[in-house]
Protein backbone atom coordinates (compact mmCIF):
# COMPACT_ATOMS: atom_id res chain seq x y z
CA UNK A 1 0.00 0.00 0.00
CA UNK A 2 1.50 3.36 -0.75
CA UNK A 3 2.46 5.26 2.83
CA UNK A 4 1.15 8.37 1.06
CA UNK A 5 -2.36 7.54 0.19
CA UNK A 6 -2.86 6.30 4.22
CA UNK A 7 -4.30 8.59 6.08
CA UNK A 8 -2.07 10.29 8.62
CA UNK A 9 -4.49 10.43 11.34
CA UNK A 10 -7.48 8.25 11.37
CA UNK A 11 -10.05 8.69 14.51
CA UNK A 12 -12.90 6.51 14.52
CA UNK A 13 -15.88 6.32 16.88
CA UNK A 14 -13.63 8.61 19.62
CA UNK A 15 -15.88 9.48 22.71
CA UNK A 16 -13.62 10.79 26.10
CA UNK A 17 -15.77 10.85 29.19
CA UNK A 18 -14.90 12.10 32.82
CA UNK A 19 -17.19 10.53 34.89
CA UNK A 20 -20.89 10.89 33.64
CA UNK A 21 -19.41 13.98 31.84
CA UNK A 22 -19.20 12.68 28.05
CA UNK A 23 -16.84 15.44 26.25
CA UNK A 24 -16.14 13.85 23.04
CA UNK A 25 -18.99 11.81 21.67
CA UNK A 26 -18.86 9.48 18.77
CA UNK A 27 -16.38 12.00 16.74
CA UNK A 28 -14.80 10.39 13.43
CA UNK A 29 -12.34 12.49 11.01
CA UNK A 30 -9.04 11.54 8.74
CA UNK A 31 -6.01 13.63 7.83
CA UNK A 32 -3.79 13.79 5.46
CA UNK A 33 0.01 14.59 5.53
CA UNK A 34 0.46 18.17 5.30
CA UNK A 35 -2.85 19.50 6.05
CA UNK A 36 -3.64 22.69 8.04
CA UNK A 37 -6.42 21.54 10.44
CA UNK A 38 -8.33 23.84 12.67
CA UNK A 39 -9.80 22.91 15.66
CA UNK A 40 -12.82 25.35 16.86
CA UNK A 41 -15.88 24.92 19.50
CA UNK A 42 -17.31 26.90 22.49
CA UNK A 43 -15.67 26.67 25.69
CA UNK A 44 -16.10 23.47 26.87
CA UNK A 45 -16.56 21.45 23.71
CA UNK A 46 -13.65 19.26 24.37
CA UNK A 47 -10.90 20.94 21.88
CA UNK A 48 -7.90 20.56 24.20
CA UNK A 49 -9.17 17.25 25.50
CA UNK A 50 -9.44 15.96 21.93
CA UNK A 51 -4.95 16.75 21.81
CA UNK A 52 -4.86 15.48 24.52
CA UNK A 53 -6.12 12.35 23.89
CA UNK A 54 -4.53 12.52 20.77
CA UNK A 55 -1.04 12.46 22.46
CA UNK A 56 -2.32 9.51 24.37
CA UNK A 57 -2.51 11.03 27.58
CA UNK A 58 -6.41 10.33 27.97
CA UNK A 59 -8.70 6.85 28.46
CA UNK A 60 -11.13 6.60 25.71
CA UNK A 61 -12.82 4.70 23.53
CA UNK A 62 -13.04 4.01 19.51
CA UNK A 63 -9.94 3.95 17.53
CA UNK A 64 -7.01 6.78 17.20
CA UNK A 65 -4.62 5.61 14.49
CA UNK A 66 -1.18 7.61 13.11
CA UNK A 67 0.38 6.25 10.09
CA UNK A 68 3.27 4.55 11.41
CA UNK A 69 6.63 6.68 12.59
CA UNK A 70 4.84 9.61 12.96
CA UNK A 71 6.70 12.00 15.14
CA UNK A 72 4.45 14.43 17.28
CA UNK A 73 5.45 18.11 18.99
CA UNK A 74 3.07 19.30 21.28
CA UNK A 75 2.70 23.53 21.69
CA UNK A 76 0.18 23.99 24.78
CA UNK A 77 -1.76 26.58 25.33
CA UNK A 78 0.00 27.32 29.26
CA UNK A 79 2.46 25.12 31.03
CA UNK A 80 1.75 23.38 34.49
CA UNK A 81 4.99 24.53 36.06
CA UNK A 82 5.84 27.95 38.34
CA UNK A 83 7.24 30.46 36.12
CA UNK A 84 9.26 31.60 38.80
CA UNK A 85 11.05 28.69 39.06
CA UNK A 86 14.93 28.79 37.75
CA UNK A 87 14.11 27.14 34.41
CA UNK A 88 15.65 28.53 31.89
CA UNK A 89 14.46 27.62 27.38
CA UNK A 90 17.94 26.48 27.09
CA UNK A 91 17.70 23.35 30.27
CA UNK A 92 13.97 22.53 28.72
CA UNK A 93 15.39 22.12 25.20
CA UNK A 94 18.97 20.36 26.15
CA UNK A 95 16.78 17.88 28.14
CA UNK A 96 14.42 17.36 25.68
CA UNK A 97 17.71 16.64 23.51
CA UNK A 98 19.23 14.46 26.12
CA UNK A 99 15.76 12.19 26.10
CA UNK A 100 15.01 11.81 22.13
CA UNK A 101 19.25 11.43 21.97
CA UNK A 102 19.64 14.26 18.90
CA UNK A 103 22.96 16.25 18.54
CA UNK A 104 22.60 19.68 20.97
CA UNK A 105 23.06 21.55 17.84
CA UNK A 106 19.55 20.64 16.70
CA UNK A 107 18.57 22.69 19.46
CA UNK A 108 20.44 25.47 17.26
CA UNK A 109 19.05 24.73 14.30
CA UNK A 110 15.45 24.52 16.01
CA UNK A 111 15.84 28.32 17.40
CA UNK A 112 17.15 29.09 13.94
CA UNK A 113 13.93 28.49 12.60
CA UNK A 114 11.41 29.91 14.75
CA UNK A 115 14.20 33.02 14.99
CA UNK A 116 14.45 32.62 18.58
CA UNK A 117 17.58 34.29 19.72
CA UNK A 118 20.57 33.08 22.22
CA UNK A 119 19.07 35.74 25.22
CA UNK A 120 15.60 33.86 25.00
CA UNK A 121 17.19 30.62 25.32
CA UNK A 122 19.34 31.65 28.39
CA UNK A 123 16.71 33.76 29.99
CA UNK A 124 14.50 32.55 33.18
CA UNK A 125 10.91 31.54 31.49
CA UNK A 126 9.65 33.76 33.79
CA UNK A 127 10.92 36.86 32.44
CA UNK A 128 10.34 36.33 28.59
CA UNK A 129 7.36 38.05 27.23
CA UNK A 130 4.68 36.14 25.69
CA UNK A 131 5.45 35.83 22.49
CA UNK A 132 8.99 35.21 23.46
CA UNK A 133 7.41 32.30 25.11
CA UNK A 134 5.19 30.90 22.63
CA UNK A 135 8.80 31.32 20.17
CA UNK A 136 10.52 29.04 22.68
CA UNK A 137 7.31 26.34 23.03
CA UNK A 138 6.77 26.06 19.35
CA UNK A 139 10.87 25.64 19.07
CA UNK A 140 10.43 23.04 21.78
CA UNK A 141 8.12 21.59 19.46
CA UNK A 142 10.43 21.24 16.96
CA UNK A 143 13.15 19.83 17.89
CA UNK A 144 13.33 15.77 17.41
CA UNK A 145 12.09 17.05 13.66
CA UNK A 146 8.07 16.48 14.44
CA UNK A 147 5.75 15.03 11.30
CA UNK A 148 3.22 16.95 13.10
CA UNK A 149 2.36 19.87 15.31
CA UNK A 150 -0.30 19.91 17.87
CA UNK A 151 -0.96 23.37 18.83
CA UNK A 152 -3.51 24.65 21.48
CA UNK A 153 -4.37 28.20 21.36
CA UNK A 154 -1.23 29.73 20.75
CA UNK A 155 -2.56 33.26 21.06
CA UNK A 156 -4.50 33.01 23.84
CA UNK A 157 -2.45 35.81 25.73
CA UNK A 158 -0.94 37.58 23.27
CA UNK A 159 -1.72 41.12 21.48
CA UNK A 160 -2.51 41.47 17.68
CA UNK A 161 1.24 42.45 16.17
CA UNK A 162 2.51 39.00 18.07
CA UNK A 163 -0.32 37.17 17.23
CA UNK A 164 0.21 37.66 13.42
CA UNK A 165 3.70 36.48 13.51
CA UNK A 166 3.29 33.49 15.29
CA UNK A 167 0.51 32.29 12.71
CA UNK A 168 2.78 33.55 10.31
CA UNK A 169 5.86 31.31 11.83
CA UNK A 170 3.66 28.26 11.60
CA UNK A 171 2.28 28.89 8.57
CA UNK A 172 5.89 29.01 7.25
CA UNK A 173 7.30 26.02 9.08
CA UNK A 174 4.65 23.67 7.76
CA UNK A 175 5.40 24.58 4.40
CA UNK A 176 9.36 24.24 4.64
CA UNK A 177 9.24 21.14 6.79
CA UNK A 178 5.67 19.87 5.09
CA UNK A 179 4.41 19.54 8.62
CA UNK A 180 0.93 18.55 9.43
CA UNK A 181 -0.35 21.29 11.51
CA UNK A 182 -3.89 20.51 14.17
CA UNK A 183 -4.37 23.71 15.44
CA UNK A 184 -7.14 24.80 18.56
CA UNK A 185 -8.20 28.41 17.50
CA UNK A 186 -10.87 30.86 18.03
CA UNK A 187 -9.31 33.23 15.37
CA UNK A 188 -11.53 33.02 12.37
CA UNK A 189 -10.08 35.08 9.96
CA UNK A 190 -7.03 33.04 10.55
CA UNK A 191 -8.76 29.92 10.10
CA UNK A 192 -10.47 31.04 6.96
CA UNK A 193 -7.08 32.38 5.27
CA UNK A 194 -4.79 29.41 6.57
CA UNK A 195 -6.31 26.29 7.59
CA UNK A 196 -6.94 23.29 5.04
CA UNK A 197 -10.01 21.75 7.09
CA UNK A 198 -11.66 22.63 9.96
CA UNK A 199 -13.34 20.38 12.71
CA UNK A 200 -15.82 21.84 14.37
CA UNK A 201 -16.25 20.55 17.97
CA UNK A 202 -20.35 20.45 19.54
CA UNK A 203 -22.12 18.72 21.55
CA UNK A 204 -24.70 18.14 19.71
CA UNK A 205 -23.15 18.39 16.09
CA UNK A 206 -19.48 18.19 15.35
CA UNK A 207 -18.47 18.92 11.65
CA UNK A 208 -15.75 18.63 9.41
CA UNK A 209 -14.43 20.02 6.04
CA UNK A 210 -13.34 22.82 4.68
CA UNK A 211 -13.57 26.10 6.05
CA UNK A 212 -16.02 27.52 3.64
CA UNK A 213 -18.22 24.52 3.83
CA UNK A 214 -17.62 24.32 8.13
CA UNK A 215 -18.14 28.23 8.83
CA UNK A 216 -21.12 29.61 7.59
CA UNK A 217 -23.46 31.17 9.54
CA UNK A 218 -25.97 28.27 9.88
CA UNK A 219 -23.58 25.99 11.46
CA UNK A 220 -21.47 28.37 13.61
CA UNK A 221 -24.95 29.49 14.96
CA UNK A 222 -25.67 26.09 15.82
CA UNK A 223 -22.42 25.33 17.35
CA UNK A 224 -22.34 28.16 19.67
CA UNK A 225 -25.77 28.06 20.02
CA UNK A 226 -25.28 28.47 23.89
CA UNK A 227 -22.98 30.96 23.86
CA UNK A 228 -24.82 34.19 21.35
CA UNK A 229 -22.28 36.75 22.16
CA UNK A 230 -19.45 34.45 20.85
CA UNK A 231 -21.11 34.06 17.89
CA UNK A 232 -21.56 37.74 16.97
CA UNK A 233 -18.09 37.92 17.23
CA UNK A 234 -16.99 34.79 15.03
CA UNK A 235 -19.89 35.24 12.38
CA UNK A 236 -18.26 38.86 12.20
CA UNK A 237 -15.26 37.11 10.99
CA UNK A 238 -16.84 34.81 9.11
CA UNK A 239 -18.69 37.20 7.02
CA UNK A 240 -15.58 38.44 6.13
CA UNK A 241 -14.87 38.30 1.80
CA UNK A 242 -12.13 36.39 1.91
CA UNK B 1 28.90 4.19 71.03
CA UNK B 2 29.04 8.17 70.15
CA UNK B 3 27.12 10.28 67.50
CA UNK B 4 30.00 10.17 65.35
CA UNK B 5 31.57 6.67 66.67
CA UNK B 6 30.14 4.70 63.66
CA UNK B 7 31.76 5.02 60.24
CA UNK B 8 28.60 3.14 58.38
CA UNK B 9 26.07 5.59 60.16
CA UNK B 10 28.24 8.99 58.78
CA UNK B 11 28.72 7.54 55.10
CA UNK B 12 24.60 6.74 55.49
CA UNK B 13 24.13 10.04 56.49
CA UNK B 14 25.67 11.80 53.97
CA UNK B 15 24.59 9.58 51.54
CA UNK B 16 20.91 10.19 52.33
CA UNK B 17 21.52 14.13 52.40
CA UNK B 18 22.34 13.90 48.84
CA UNK B 19 19.40 11.34 48.32
CA UNK B 20 16.91 13.78 50.22
CA UNK B 21 18.45 16.98 47.95
CA UNK B 22 17.76 15.10 44.56
CA UNK B 23 14.07 13.86 46.03
CA UNK B 24 13.42 17.14 47.77
CA UNK B 25 14.80 19.74 44.68
CA UNK B 26 11.76 17.83 42.13
CA UNK B 27 9.57 17.53 45.13
CA UNK B 28 9.69 21.80 45.63
CA UNK B 29 9.66 22.26 41.47
CA UNK B 30 6.35 20.22 41.53
CA UNK B 31 4.96 21.72 44.51
CA UNK B 32 4.81 18.42 46.97
CA UNK B 33 7.23 19.33 49.30
CA UNK B 34 4.73 18.87 52.05
CA UNK B 35 4.22 15.19 50.40
CA UNK B 36 7.26 14.50 52.48
CA UNK B 37 6.11 14.99 56.07
CA UNK B 38 3.06 13.34 55.57
CA UNK B 39 4.32 10.66 53.52
CA UNK B 40 6.29 9.61 56.10
CA UNK B 41 3.78 9.25 58.51
CA UNK B 42 2.12 6.39 56.26
CA UNK B 43 5.25 4.50 57.53
CA UNK B 44 3.68 4.56 61.54
CA UNK B 45 0.95 1.97 61.19
CA UNK B 46 3.98 -0.73 60.00
CA UNK B 47 6.59 0.74 62.84
CA UNK B 48 3.19 0.33 64.95
CA UNK B 49 3.22 -3.36 64.48
CA UNK B 50 6.77 -3.80 64.18
CA UNK B 51 7.07 -2.39 68.37
CA UNK B 52 4.19 -4.92 68.86
CA UNK B 53 5.68 -8.41 67.47
CA UNK B 54 9.19 -7.29 67.56
CA UNK B 55 10.48 -7.10 64.46
CA UNK B 56 12.99 -5.10 62.69
CA UNK B 57 10.65 -1.25 62.65
CA UNK B 58 12.10 -0.19 59.38
CA UNK B 59 10.57 -3.14 57.64
CA UNK B 60 7.18 -2.57 58.98
CA UNK B 61 7.60 1.00 58.09
CA UNK B 62 8.52 -0.02 54.22
CA UNK B 63 5.91 -2.54 54.12
CA UNK B 64 3.17 0.33 54.95
CA UNK B 65 5.39 2.73 52.83
CA UNK B 66 4.97 0.89 49.53
CA UNK B 67 1.47 0.17 50.23
CA UNK B 68 0.47 3.27 51.17
CA UNK B 69 2.49 4.95 47.96
CA UNK B 70 0.67 2.44 45.51
CA UNK B 71 -2.54 3.36 47.12
CA UNK B 72 -1.60 6.77 46.47
CA UNK B 73 -0.94 6.12 42.86
CA UNK B 74 -3.80 4.68 42.01
CA UNK B 75 -5.77 6.72 43.74
CA UNK B 76 -4.68 9.78 42.07
CA UNK B 77 -5.35 7.85 38.65
CA UNK B 78 -8.61 6.86 38.92
CA UNK B 79 -10.13 9.80 41.02
CA UNK B 80 -8.14 12.47 39.08
CA UNK B 81 -7.46 14.61 42.35
CA UNK B 82 -4.48 16.14 42.62
CA UNK B 83 -1.52 13.77 44.29
CA UNK B 84 -1.56 15.71 47.54
CA UNK B 85 -4.88 15.45 48.22
CA UNK B 86 -4.34 12.00 47.68
CA UNK B 87 -1.34 11.69 49.80
CA UNK B 88 -3.33 13.71 52.88
CA UNK B 89 -6.12 10.85 52.50
CA UNK B 90 -3.87 8.20 53.10
CA UNK B 91 -2.23 9.98 55.50
CA UNK B 92 -4.77 10.28 57.81
CA UNK B 93 -6.01 7.13 58.00
CA UNK B 94 -2.58 5.98 58.47
CA UNK B 95 -1.29 8.57 61.25
CA UNK B 96 -4.40 7.52 63.71
CA UNK B 97 -4.01 3.52 62.96
CA UNK B 98 -0.20 3.93 63.39
CA UNK B 99 -0.84 6.02 67.11
CA UNK B 100 -3.87 3.26 68.13
CA UNK B 101 -0.63 0.47 67.23
CA UNK B 102 2.85 1.77 68.68
CA UNK B 103 2.77 1.42 72.29
CA UNK B 104 3.10 4.49 74.02
CA UNK B 105 6.71 4.34 75.15
CA UNK B 106 8.03 3.38 71.83
CA UNK B 107 6.23 6.30 69.92
CA UNK B 108 8.95 8.84 70.67
CA UNK B 109 11.28 6.82 69.21
CA UNK B 110 9.05 6.05 65.81
CA UNK B 111 8.02 9.99 65.51
CA UNK B 112 11.62 11.49 66.25
CA UNK B 113 13.80 8.75 65.41
CA UNK B 114 17.10 7.07 67.40
CA UNK B 115 20.75 6.67 66.34
CA UNK B 116 21.68 3.48 67.37
CA UNK B 117 24.45 1.36 65.18
CA UNK B 118 23.90 -0.36 61.51
CA UNK B 119 24.54 -3.82 61.29
CA UNK B 120 26.18 -4.57 58.01
CA UNK B 121 23.31 -5.69 56.54
CA UNK B 122 21.36 -3.05 57.63
CA UNK B 123 24.46 -0.53 56.23
CA UNK B 124 24.33 -2.32 52.90
CA UNK B 125 20.63 -1.79 52.38
CA UNK B 126 20.46 2.05 53.25
CA UNK B 127 24.09 2.14 51.01
CA UNK B 128 22.24 0.32 48.05
CA UNK B 129 18.79 2.28 48.72
CA UNK B 130 20.32 5.86 48.62
CA UNK B 131 23.18 5.24 46.04
CA UNK B 132 19.60 3.67 43.80
CA UNK B 133 17.87 7.29 44.82
CA UNK B 134 20.25 9.00 43.74
CA UNK B 135 21.34 7.48 40.88
CA UNK B 136 17.63 7.21 39.41
CA UNK B 137 17.08 11.15 40.09
CA UNK B 138 19.99 11.82 37.96
CA UNK B 139 19.21 9.64 35.45
CA UNK B 140 15.43 10.80 34.96
CA UNK B 141 16.19 14.18 35.80
CA UNK B 142 15.59 15.12 32.26
CA UNK B 143 11.99 13.32 32.00
CA UNK B 144 11.17 14.86 35.12
CA UNK B 145 11.90 18.47 34.52
CA UNK B 146 10.05 17.85 31.45
CA UNK B 147 6.72 16.64 32.81
CA UNK B 148 6.64 19.05 35.84
CA UNK B 149 6.94 22.06 32.84
CA UNK B 150 4.12 20.22 31.12
CA UNK B 151 2.75 17.25 31.05
CA UNK B 152 1.46 16.97 27.38
CA UNK B 153 5.14 18.31 26.04
CA UNK B 154 6.35 15.45 27.84
CA UNK B 155 4.03 13.09 26.43
CA UNK B 156 4.94 14.43 23.23
CA UNK B 157 8.80 13.30 23.96
CA UNK B 158 7.43 10.05 24.26
CA UNK B 159 7.90 10.25 28.52
CA UNK B 160 5.25 7.49 29.68
CA UNK B 161 3.70 9.82 32.62
CA UNK B 162 1.84 6.95 35.09
CA UNK B 163 5.52 5.20 35.20
CA UNK B 164 7.46 8.41 35.74
CA UNK B 165 5.30 9.64 38.53
CA UNK B 166 4.96 5.97 40.08
CA UNK B 167 8.63 6.05 39.78
CA UNK B 168 9.08 8.94 41.75
CA UNK B 169 6.50 8.74 44.10
CA UNK B 170 8.38 5.39 45.02
CA UNK B 171 11.66 7.06 45.44
CA UNK B 172 10.33 9.69 47.47
CA UNK B 173 8.73 7.06 49.68
CA UNK B 174 12.01 5.33 50.10
CA UNK B 175 13.97 8.50 50.64
CA UNK B 176 11.28 9.16 53.60
CA UNK B 177 12.40 5.62 54.69
CA UNK B 178 16.09 5.53 54.82
CA UNK B 179 15.09 9.41 56.57
CA UNK B 180 12.91 6.81 59.23
CA UNK B 181 16.47 5.29 60.27
CA UNK B 182 17.78 8.21 62.46
CA UNK B 183 15.67 11.26 61.72
CA UNK B 184 11.92 9.98 62.72
CA UNK B 185 8.54 9.81 60.92
CA UNK B 186 7.98 13.85 61.99
CA UNK B 187 11.48 14.75 61.00
CA UNK B 188 12.19 12.69 57.77
CA UNK B 189 9.98 14.78 55.64
CA UNK B 190 11.75 18.20 56.82
CA UNK B 191 15.15 17.02 55.10
CA UNK B 192 13.39 17.03 52.13
CA UNK B 193 11.74 20.35 52.71
CA UNK B 194 14.12 22.63 54.25
CA UNK B 195 17.45 22.43 52.06
CA UNK B 196 15.27 22.84 48.30
CA UNK B 197 13.67 25.64 49.88
CA UNK B 198 17.49 26.69 50.35
CA UNK B 199 18.72 25.73 47.12
CA UNK B 200 15.82 27.79 45.21
CA UNK B 201 16.60 31.10 47.47
CA UNK B 202 19.99 30.85 46.32
CA UNK B 203 20.09 28.97 42.58
CA UNK B 204 19.18 30.88 38.74
CA UNK B 205 19.02 27.65 36.98
CA UNK B 206 18.19 23.61 37.38
CA UNK B 207 21.64 22.26 38.10
CA UNK B 208 22.65 24.95 40.51
CA UNK B 209 19.28 24.49 42.00
CA UNK B 210 20.09 20.50 42.16
CA UNK B 211 23.98 21.47 43.83
CA UNK B 212 22.63 23.91 46.23
CA UNK B 213 19.69 22.19 47.77
CA UNK B 214 22.34 18.83 47.95
CA UNK B 215 24.77 21.19 49.12
CA UNK B 216 22.69 22.49 52.03
CA UNK B 217 21.07 19.38 52.91
CA UNK B 218 25.36 17.92 53.25
CA UNK B 219 25.79 20.88 55.31
CA UNK B 220 22.98 20.51 57.59
CA UNK B 221 23.84 16.57 58.24
CA UNK B 222 27.74 17.31 58.62
CA UNK B 223 26.80 20.11 61.22
CA UNK B 224 24.24 18.49 62.98
CA UNK B 225 26.15 15.25 63.90
CA UNK B 226 29.37 17.91 64.50
CA UNK B 227 27.00 19.53 66.66
CA UNK B 228 24.92 16.96 68.73
CA UNK B 229 28.34 14.59 69.05
CA UNK B 230 30.34 17.90 70.86
CA UNK B 231 27.47 19.60 72.49
CA UNK B 232 24.09 17.45 73.26
CA UNK B 233 25.88 13.78 73.42
CA UNK B 234 22.25 12.52 75.10
CA UNK B 235 20.40 13.12 71.95
CA UNK B 236 19.29 11.94 68.63
CA UNK B 237 20.74 14.64 65.74
CA UNK B 238 17.59 14.45 63.69
CA UNK B 239 16.07 17.56 65.73
CA UNK B 240 19.64 19.29 65.21
CA UNK B 241 19.98 18.83 61.56
CA UNK B 242 16.40 19.95 60.77
CA UNK B 243 17.30 22.67 63.37
CA UNK B 244 20.71 23.36 61.32
CA UNK B 245 19.02 23.25 57.84
CA UNK B 246 16.13 25.87 59.26
CA UNK B 247 18.86 28.18 60.23
CA UNK B 248 20.37 27.68 56.45
CA UNK B 249 16.83 28.92 54.91
CA UNK B 250 16.96 31.81 57.11
CA UNK B 251 20.52 32.83 56.26
CA UNK B 252 19.43 32.10 52.55
CA UNK B 253 16.44 34.35 52.83
CA UNK B 254 18.57 37.53 53.52
CA UNK B 255 19.89 37.11 50.24
CA UNK B 256 18.45 39.30 47.59
CA UNK B 257 17.09 37.73 44.91
CA UNK B 258 16.88 39.52 41.03
CA UNK B 259 13.21 40.03 40.08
Amino acid sequence: MDPAATPLLSVNSLSVSFGSRHVIQNLSFEIERGENLAIVGPNGSGKTVLLRTLLGMLPHTGSIRWASGVKLGYVPQSVAADLQLPIFAADLLAAKARILKVPQDAIARAAAATATTPDMLTSRIGTLSGGQFQKILITFALLGDPDVLLVDEPTASLDELAEEHIYELLDRLRRERNLTVLLISHELSVIYQRATRVLCLSKNNPCFGKPQEILTPENLAEVYSSQPEFFHHLHNHAERPR
Amino acid sequence: MTHLGGIYEVVLALLFAIAAGLVGSFALMKRMVLAGDVISHVALPGIGLAFLFHFNPLLGGAATLLVGTLLIWQLQKSTGLAVDAMIGVVFAGSLAIGALLTPQQDLVEALFGSYQSLSLPAFLIGIAASLLIILSILRFKDHLLLSLFSPEMARATSIRLDRLNLGYLLLFSLTVLVGLRFLGALLAGALIILPAATGRRLATHVSQFLFCTCAASLISVIVGLLVTHLFLPSHSPGPVIVIISALLFLVASLRKVEA
